[in-house]
């Protein structure tokens, strides 16, 4: 598959997942566990993902460097309710910085 | 509530521009990044997508699918939520279905009555649609023009952006847990398997979430955002 194809597949997939929800009688999907487990999914992968890209180095192996300081800087930015944009530029930031200065 | 929405708009159109050089930064090009904004229109699911490619490339692609297709779940139990009160059918409800995501879900069922819900939703929708796809192609065209991710933090940007995603669901000490389960299981099993599949494993901590969340104050998860 290139990454085309992938794109398309995704796409299709993220739009039929939506239209399900319009589309199928509610019941189906009424348990409250079930429910639960699709809400609490968007938890679960994105704190892998935070994990993931914070700490893969070359190859699969786990390094710190300067993307730790960098999420540290975005956690920071969050408890003082900064919103997404400055976030994510205050965490770019910080690791451009640190390897400026030649770490990381 | 017709500035409520138009102020969503706007400001996920900031995250456009995250997305966008993000999107290129990981080895798209300008019109796959605008291609993801206009088709699959679900942020998360984006930011998902193109982080596992810029980890393992196209070998990883079905995890990259996989995780971006798990994230867009509860697109669907919104969708649950805004049949009824929405009331479209045909070509409109199609059109709803697109736009059927945290930000005009959220500003719909916060309102008075179905009146306010109905315009809320679709202003809100639509205005995040167009600032989120111009944003995407002025981002993307930002990224192109760096060069070297890393020397602008572009990779730690990418880090930043997903727990900025994830904070605002950490309502619960039940979600904290499932977090911290989640970015454990991901870590441990990095070095032993291919990028992205971690990531689709350590969804399992979701399932965390199946018996029923104690009674002592928590909000239950999968409230809505």
């Amino acid at each position: 598959m290139n990454l085309w194809g992938a794109i398309i597949v995704a796409a299709v997939i993220a739009f039929a997942t939506k239209l399900a929800g319009h589309l199928i009688p509610a019941h189906l999907l009424s348990g409250r566990s079930t429910r639960r487990v699709m809400g609490a999914m968007p938890v679960a992968l994105l704190a892998a993902l935070v994990a993931t890209q914070t700490f893969t180095g070359p190859s699969g192996t786990l390094v710190v460097d300067a993307r730790l300081a960098a999420v540290g800087v975005a956690v920071l930015a969050l408890l003082l309710r900064a919103p997404f944009i400055v976030v994510v530029v205050a965490g770019a930031a910080t690791a451009a910085g640190l390897r400026w200065l030649g770490w990381g | 509530m017709l500035r409520q929405g138009l102020s969503v708009g706007v400001a996920t159109g900031a995250y456009g521009i995250s997305f966008g050089a993000l999107a290129v930064a990981a080895g798209l090009d300008v019109w796959q990044a605008c291609a993801l904004s206009l088709l699959m229109f679900t942020g998360g699911s984006q930011f998902a997508f193109v982080g596992i490619i810029a980890a393992g490339g196209l070998a990883s692609a079905a995890s990259a699918i996989a995780a971006a297709s798990m994230l867009g779940l509860r697109n669907a139990l919104y969708a649950l939520e805004l049949t009824p009160l929405l009331g479209v059918r045909g070509p409109r409800r199609v059109a709803a279905a697109h736009l059927t995501i945290d930000e005009s879900m959220a500003v719909a069922v916060t309102q008075d009555d179905v009146p306010a819900s109905r315009l809320g939703f679709w202003v809100t929708g639509i205005s995040v649609f167009v600032l989120w796809n111009l944003t995407t192609f002025v981002g993307a065209l930002v990224g192109n023009a760096i060069g070297d991710p890393r020397t602008y933090g572009l990779d730690a940007a990418a880090c930043a952006a997903f727990i900025a995603l994830l904070w605002p669901r950490l309502r619960s000490r039940d979600s904290v847990a499932i977090a911290v389960v989640g970015g454990v299981v991901a870590t441990l099993l990095t070095p032993t398997l291919p990028p992205g599949i971690p990531v689709v494993v350590a969804a399992a901590a979701a399932l965390l979430a199946w018996r029923e969340p104690r009674v002592n104050g928590d909000e239950p998860i999968g409230a809505r955002s």
